[in-house]
């Protein structure tokens, strides 16, 4: 892989990371700020989400109308994404159209105009968007075992944020929190396509050079403290489907443990695809759980996964059973074989094997310039662009044994959080 | 530095083969990265399923992969999973889908497999029953879709009397009702290679591809295959029709709100999709986003939506809102529509739009996959070789008139067709 990269730290403290791609006519921008989720406290929650809508909601220059209609206007794509631990914007656009998407950037990083009724209109958009997801019950499970499974750290609440935070906040509040964060200090930005990298620099600088540092973010420290024992918890609502969700603590992106873990979840559920762009992953139905659930007929369903994070979240396992089985019969059917994991090696060609599959991920995803982007920025918010270059060997030197230990240390009842949904209409099957 | 691949695809480096039996093969070159597409489709769509047997096309679609001749189940998806592979088959409405990719030294699986299960299924019974267990959660979970349901309903309404009303995923009743004999009959009747585009994108020579192909497809026959199913046209609806479809403890109820529209090939097509993409795709959803949320901030989603096929198209407007505001969501949108298709669009509008779709056209085309789905429409809908080439032209010379006449013909609220779901 030609991974040839220019990094670059303005003076006001914005990191600039470049890439060249001259396979298509294309350029994609992205923009990272430090903030998400992560960074609310009760009573702001959501607040990282909503900002992220407001950015859309114009500045002096681009007021809102005239925003999404020039990106949209010279054949861009733009969008928005808020997670716990990072927001981020992007455009891809025709490469000689691109200045537009560098100017606009540069403008709402410090100009957008929070007006009130903007806020108001918003509040709704938002509420909407939180009630989308309360139709649909894994959310309401998942949202319940991820308070759960953090009392202290604010991984505790959804990045949409709590019902009550969304009725509450107020304009100040918002604004606050893109003043705090919005800082070129805080932000890094990335190009990947078919650009110059001098010029573009060069035209990075005239733009953004100008802004004014702001003051480092305060950030909470609250980690959370070891479990001092597994949790159990139903949530209930209508429907005939139980979904149970099994969740241990999974550590952060930079953990060297990260990646034996990587192999582990590939091996018991299917190669995570990390791709944000680049089309599907791979199927998972030589999995060991594929195999011992569905094919053992326990389960209908079964899927599993971890967050690249900057503190320890979680590795979540959701199941559906089948109509004759209940919570805890296909609990136990999990538990042998996280049991396996746990007693037994698993062979050297399982490993390889989730080497390859990763391997093929990463090559699919270079078919596109905006997920090449993403990667350079993606990996500077959880670690460093290194993590991600180095991300298949790290992976390649993983061994059984350290599998096995991995799956020792973090896959351990009395770390769990369970969590079962239980539908009112149907027969509840956790009795 | 690569090549740069910035050409689009034309008549004269797109690889077109017909063979003997009936085999359309389309082939283009990639060579940016190391990775290869291979989908297309073929016989053996929903237009098929007998009415108390709903669901049988989708359910043999999803059975070939469940074991064959040559591998079992295990066999099958250890042999693609252990490369990094995907592949797989999906029911359609007018035919089977199928799609995967590798890295480009695994093509040749991708290409046995592909074969070995539209040739030699055995359909096992352990795996007819698997699946039907998981057809009956996926209703279950349907019933609970507020946009699943909403949906359902529309089309229900929308396509009445036609085979487009129906579900192709059928119903519990329909697919409890099918037997392992329905499946092989199925497949023996309907597959065969008459009709079967293959495509296959990707760092591979177009020779080479196509003598891959051949070699793995190239003897496949099946006189008893019958013959495709041409759907009718409709006519337009007399009045204005709505219905609610309960579902208790939501939180959002989900609305579809629309009219029958042209098919892919209508010579009105071009027109009627600029027009769709001024009303509620353009920038933040169009004129519809602009109203229903960005001013009454009364949804996350609101946009609208032409689905044009083979058969008698959709267009409509879909959105999620809160189930006290339903109504005047409706009423927002009715008003939208009643403006669009008195008024039409303004000359700033439309050529904000036609510069949209120029514009997006190379980004549309940068992954395998994106090609690949481009090359199967000018196939399917036979658009010409030079379509993405011609493909500004053809956007420039829609008129602000001809946008307004496919809004007239088309959008008419006095005859809407309403469907919600929720509490």
């Amino acid at each position: 892989m030609d991974e040839a990269i220019t990094k670059k730290t303005l003076e006001n403290g914005l990191t600039v990371f470049l890439k060249e791609i001259h396979t298509a006519p294309l350029i994609s921008s992205w923009m990272w700020y430090r903030v998400g989720s992560r960074d609310e406290v009760p009573g702001k929650t959501g607040a990282s989400h909503w900002v992220e809508h407001m950015q859309f909601k114009g500045t002096p220059q681009f007021p809102a109308n005239v925003l999404d209609k020039a990106i949209s206007r010279e054949g861009g794509i733009w969008n928005a994404f808020t997670s716990f631990d990072w927001t981020t914007y992007y455009e891809t656009m025709p490469a000689d159209k691109i200045d537009l998407a560098l100017r606009l950037e540069a403008d709402r990083m410090v100009n957008s105009i929070f007006d009130s009724e903007e806020v108001a209109s918003e509040r709704t958009v938002v509420i909407s968007e939180r009630e989308g997801s309360e139709n649909r019950p894994m959310f309401r499970l998942g949202e319940a075992v991820q308070a759960a499974a953090f009392r202290v750290h604010s991984y505790h609440h959804k990045v949409l944020g709590d019902m009550a935070d969304l009725r509450n906040m107020t304009r100040g509040d918002l604004y606050n929190h893109y003043q705090t964060y919005y800082t070129p200090n805080n932000a890094v930005m990335a190009l990947a396509g078919d650009f110059d990298t001098a010029q573009m620099l060069g035209r990075i600088e005239e733009l953004f050079g100008g802004i004014k540092r702001g003051d480092d973010p305060v950030r909470l420290q609250r980690s959370e403290p070891e479990a001092n024992g597994g949790i159990r918890l139903s949530v209930e609502g209508e429907g005939d489907t139980t979904y149970v969700q099994v969740a241990y603590r999974f550590p952060s992106a930079a953990h060297p443990d990260f990646f034996p873990l990587n192999v582990l979840d590939s091996l018991l559920a299917g190669a995570s695809n990390m791709n944000m762009f680049g089309g599907g992953g791979i199927s998972n139905k030589t999995t060991r759980l594929y195999r011992a659930l569905i094919e053992k007929e326990w389960c209908v369903s079964m899927g599993a996964g971890a967050q690249a994070t900057i503190d320890p979240f979680l590795y979540q396992i959701t199941l559906i059973p089948r109509d004759e089985h209940d919570a805890d019969a296909v609990l136990a059917a999990l538990d042998v074989e996280i049991e396996r994991v746990q007693n037994e090696l698993v062979s050297a060609a399982e490993v390889e094997r989730a080497v390859k599959q990763a391997r093929a991920l990463f090559a699919y995803g270079s078919e596109s310039i905006t997920n090449q982007a993403f990667w350079l920025g993606y990996s500077e918010m959880l670690a460093d662009y290194d993590w991600f270059l180095t991300y298949l060997d790290k992976l390649a030197a993983v061994t059984p044994a350290d599998v096995q230990r991995v799956a020792q240390q973090y896959l351990r009842p009395n770390q769990r959080v369970v969590g079962v949904y239980l539908p009112v209409n149907g027969e509840a099957k956790d009795d | 530095m690569t090549k740069q691949n910035s050409a689009l695809p034309g008549s004269d480096d797109i690889t077109r083969v017909e063979l003997k039996n009936g085999i359309t093969i389309l082939c283009r070159e990639n060579f940016s990265s190391p990775s290869v597409v291979l989908s297309g489709y073929l016989s053996g769509g929903s237009l098929f399923d007998p009415r108390e047997k709903l669901g049988l096309a989708d359910f043999t679609a999803n059975l070939l992969m469940r074991g064959t001749q040559k591998r079992d189940f295990q066999g099958v998806f250890d042999a693609l999973e252990s490369v990094g592979a995907s592949f797989g088959f999906s029911g359609q409405t007018h035919s089977v889908g199928f799609g995967g990719r590798s890295l480009v030294e695994d093509l040749p699986l991708l290409l046995d497999v592909l074969s070995d299960s539209l040739r030699q299924p055995i359909f096992p019974d352990e795996y007819i029953e698997r699946m039907r267990a998981q057809y009956m959660t996926g209703f279950a979970l349907r019933a609970q879709d507020t946009r699943d349901m909403a949906e359902m309903v529309f089309d229900g309404m929308l396509y009445a009397g036609h085979p487009y009303s129906l579900s192709s995923d059928g119903h519990p009743e329909t697919i409890a009702a099918i037997t392992r004999d329905d499946l092989v009959a199925f497949h023996r009747e309907k597959y065969g290679p008459r009709g079967m585009v293959v495509t296959v994108v990707g760092a591979v020579d177009a020779s080479s591809a196509v003598a891959q192909i051949e070699q793995a497809l190239g003897d496949w026959q099946n006189p008893a295959q019958a013959k495709n199913i041409v759907v009718a046209d409709m006519l337009p609806l007399n009045e204005r029709q709505q219905r609610h479809h309960e579902i208790a403890g939501k939180s959002q109820s989900d609305l579809m709100l629309g009219f029958l529209g042209p098919k892919r090939r209508d010579d009105d097509y071009f027109a009627a999709s600029l027009g769709n993409s001024i009303l509620g795709r353009f920038g933040l959803m169009g004129r519809i986003g602009d109203v229903v949320r960005e001013k009454a901030g009364l949804a996350y989603y609101a946009r609208s939506i032409l689905s044009a096929g083979m058969g008698p198209g959709a267009w409509y407007v879909s959105a999620g809102v809160n189930p006290a505001n339903l109504e005047k969501a409706i009423e927002l949108i009715l008003q939208e529509l009643d403006n669009f298709a008195q008024n039409g669009v303004t000359e700033e509008e439309l050529a904000d739009n036609k510069a949209n779709y120029i514009g997006r056209l190379p980004l549309s085309l940068e992954s395998n996959q994106g090609v690949a789905s481009s090359l199967l429409n000018m196939e399917r809908h036979q658009l010409g070789w030079d379509y993405l080439r011609n493909y500004a032209d053809t956007v420039n010379a829609v008129t602000r008139d001809d946008v307004l006449t496919v809004a007239q013909k088309y959008i008419q609220p006095e005859r809407v067709t309403i469907a919600t779901a929720g509490p």
